[in-house]
């Protein structure tokens, strides 16, 4: 599904190498996690590869099924099927939900070549998920994001993501800011989704949110590179004994 | 339930507007030209011309006498230098006055009997003179509201549609040089009486020169039928557009109007000074929207129209209620600050604009609101929006009156910058002589950011898309107050006068 091989990204404003040959595969409907000490640059690989400006990509690629993704634009790379759930989802004020999903999905749409949504068809089909999601009527009519909790924001992109139906989902630190409950509420809406055609990465600090979406696959990076890849009782180990031993392990 | 339902309603209405915007494709579409045989007046400005303008329109002396009145006053005026904009000096004796389609020549009795080209005209700005497929017998579809039209083209009127169904409720809606001929009595009452014709110097220039324009009375007691419109359109080269809109709305009436505006894409700019005045009784409600689509001139702010406008309503009555709505998205510069007087115990006045200037466009805009009698409410929600180099002021003035017992002002000043090379200005006046009055100012400036692009981006619109999204939000307590086909139209306007702006 996902394939990123060498890849070496550097800020574009300052002379900063962040990604220093990041290599990984992700299988279609597979489910890996990426945990790392803060500053080893797992937001940035969420960023690079949707697309997001301020970044250079000096050597190596990222396919998604096959196809060169560093150099589409953000919308293009969105329609081809990659969705990232972001650590901080952006407000946009004045703006409801529901017209924000529906411009979003009609825009996938039409850049796929496919009918796009009638508002009826739209209306039943977020009706639907948003339920499971715990999402209210409310919560669809209110400005993106503004005025949201923590909770609300993270479910937000969970519904987001269920709507847009992507192949290759990046959820950078979903976790964060949420408590318990709010917790198991994305990581049930992260399962029904989990689908032999769709992918998921899953970029934590915690081994918490791995409890409730369990990965297939864990990778540790440090330094803007992946330094160990392992099962999930890699994720345990780090949970046991904090990321010191195995970088040091690996050094 | 009933909530989602209600969102339903709302979703219809964006997805439209997405596929306006896209279906129009971007840049000024309403740049092109009618080819029409014209008749002018001589160029420049003296007696004559205000004379032979006179004389066109049949007017009765009086007409002219007052005509002259301003003229000589005008003479004797300076042009003001206050405002935020900067544009070449306008020479004034190298501008056409007058301006007919020599096919108005002789008025035509209906609209069957006007030239195919202006219907055309018309057709194409997506102007409904479709009054003829009614009168045939076609009907409208069902639920389609009617919206009556009058059509000025250069420095006459085209036609008024529904005027006889119109009359059937008591109410007049013509051009103003008819009703300088059929209802002179009116006319010369409110002529005048709101703003004078020594008001300023654009003012006084339009009341020597004003060459038609709409007329609206809506007599006691009745809700107008329908939505009243006029429909401006600059063709002919060189030529000044001078509309004089005067609304009277009798006690307890009621009247919706709209306005809307587009002139050929040149690389010389045009003048466009119109006054419209409004009176409302007793208990009556003006609701005055304005889509404002000049043509803004050239990225590099060659042509485009100067727009300097004066319009002003009269609360004259106890609780009478005047809205102000506009969208101003073309011409290279713009002056105007419709304002109201609250003179009418009760009376409310009510302003909400969105004033956006891309490339080198140059905005200066605002309100006034004169409180002047007891218990007057006015309520001002301004959205500035600025592009590319464009620049950007509100001005507005609040002013309570000693007599002005209890009065209140709610004032909400927005400024939306995209990019770093264009400015936004803020310049509030506010003049309080009664310690019972409350004035509640609040002003805020804000950036399109990166990261709200991105985001959208992200879920999988483009660029241009995710800047209408972003703006549109910003704008949408103003949007909201617009009517139903205008705000439709509004929203789609706000994303085409954008384009280019991001990136």
């Amino acid at each position: 599904m996902l394939e990123i091989k060498n890849l070496h990204v550097e800020l574009e404003d300052e002379d900063k190498q962040i990604l220093k040959g990041v290599n990984l595969t992700v299988e279609s409907g597979k489910v890996h996690a990426i945990m790392g000490p803060n500053g080893s640059g797992k937001s940035t690989l969420s960023y690079v590869l949707s697309g997001k400006d301020g970044y250079e990509v000096t050597d190596g690629s990222a396919e998604l099924e096959g196809t060169d993704i560093l150099d589409m634009e953000p919308e293009e790379r969105a329609a081809a099927g990659l969705f990232l759930a972001f650590q901080y989802p952006v407000e946009i004020p004045g703006v409801g939900n529901m017209t924000f999903l529906r411009t979003a999905v009609n825009a996938q749409r039409k850049a796929r070549g496919e009918e796009e949504l009638s508002a009826a068809e739209f209306l039943k089909v977020v009706r639907e998920k948003a339920k499971s999601l715990k999402i209210d009527a409310d919560m669809l009519k209110r400005p993106v994001n503004v005025g949201f909790s923590g909770g609300e924001k993270k479910r937000n992109e969970i519904l987001q993501m269920a709507m847009l139906e992507p192949k290759m989902c990046i959820l950078d630190e979903t976790d964060s800011g949420l408590d318990v409950d709010a917790m198991k509420l994305v990581a049930d809406g992260v399962n029904a989704l989990r689908d032999a055609g769709r992918s998921f990465l899953v970029i934590t600090h915690y081994q918490r949110l791995l409890d409730h979406i369990k990965p297939d696959v864990v990778h540790i990076m440090a330094d803007g590179k992946i330094v160990k890849t392992g099962g999930p009782e890699l994720a345990l180990e780090v949970e046991n004994n904090g990321y010191t031993d195995i970088l040091a392990e690996v050094a | 339930m009933a909530a989602l339902d209600d969102v339903q309603v709302k979703e219809g209405v964006d997805q439209e507007t997405v596929e306006a915007v896209q279906s129009v494709g971007g840049k000024y579409k309403y740049g092109f030209e009618t080819d029409i045989e014209m008749e002018y007046a001589p160029k420049g400005l003296n007696e004559d011309i205000v004379r032979l303008i006179s004389e066109k329109n049949n007017e009765p002396e009086w007409m002219l006498e007052w005509r002259l009145t301003a003229y000589r006053r005008w003479l004797q005026m300076e042009e003001p230098e206050w405002a935020m904009v900067d544009y070449p000096k306008i020479d004034f004796q190298d501008q056409y006055y007058y301006a007919r389609p020599k096919s108005m020549i002789e008025k035509p009795k209906s609209l069957d009997e006007v030239d195919p080209k202006l219907l055309e005209t018309y057709k194409k700005l997506g102007i409904p003179l479709k009054e003829q497929a009614l009168l045939a017998g076609v009907e409208a579809p069902e639920g389609d509201r009617r919206v009556a039209v009058d059509a000025v083209f250069d420095s006459v009127s085209v036609g008024t549609t529904f005027k006889d169904e119109l009359a059937k409720a008591g109410v007049i809606f013509c051009s103003i040089s008819e009703a300088i001929q059929d209802h002179p009595e009116l006319v010369r009452k409110y002529l005048g009486t709101v703003v004078p014709q020594s008001d300023n110097y654009y003012a006084t220039l339009n009341s020597a020169v004003f060459s038609d324009g709409s007329f609206v009375y809506i007599p006691e007691g009745t809700k107008c039928p329908m939505e009243l419109s006029t429909y401006f359109r600059i063709n002919a080269e060189n030529t000044g557009q001078f509309e004089r809109t005067l609304i009277v709305a009798e006690k307890g009436s009621y009247v919706s109007y709209l306005e809307g505006c587009t002139a050929p894409q040149r690389d010389i700019a045009q003048l466009h000074a119109a006054v419209v005045e409004l009176v409302a009784l007793d208990d009556a409600e003006i609701k005055y929207s304005t889509v404002q689509n000049w043509f803004p001139g050239d990225e590099e702010g060659k042509g485009g129209i100067y727009n300097f406008v004066t319009k002003r309503a009269d609360c004259r009555g106890d609780r009478s209620k005047v809205m102000w709505t506009q969208v101003e998205t073309g011409s290279a510069v713009t002056w105007k600050y419709p304002s109201c007087i609250l003179r009418g115990d009760d009376s409310q006045g009510e302003f909400y604009s969105i004033a956006i200037a891309n490339n080198m466009q140059q905005a200066d805009t605002g309100t006034k609101m004169i409180h002047l009698g007891k218990n007057t409410k006015s309520r001002i929600v301004s959205k500035g929006i600025s592009a590319g180099k464009a620049q950007n002021t509100y001005r507005g003035l609040v002013s309570m009156h000693p007599k002005a017992q209890n009065a209140r002002n709610y004032t909400q000043c927005d400024s939306l910058l995209i990019g770093d090379k264009c400015g936004a200005h803020t310049v509030p006046y506010i003049e309080v002589k009664n310690n019972s009055a409350r004035v509640e100012h609040e002003a805020t400036t804000s950036k399109v950011d990166d990261d709200q692009l991105f985001y959208c981006r992200q879920r999988g619109m483009d660029e241009e898309e995710a800047v209408a999204l972003v703006v549109n939000g910003f704008c949408k307590d103003v949007l909201q107050a617009l009517p139903m086909e205008f705000a439709m139209e509004a929203q789609a306007l706000v994303a085409i006068s954008l384009e280019g702006s991001v990136g």
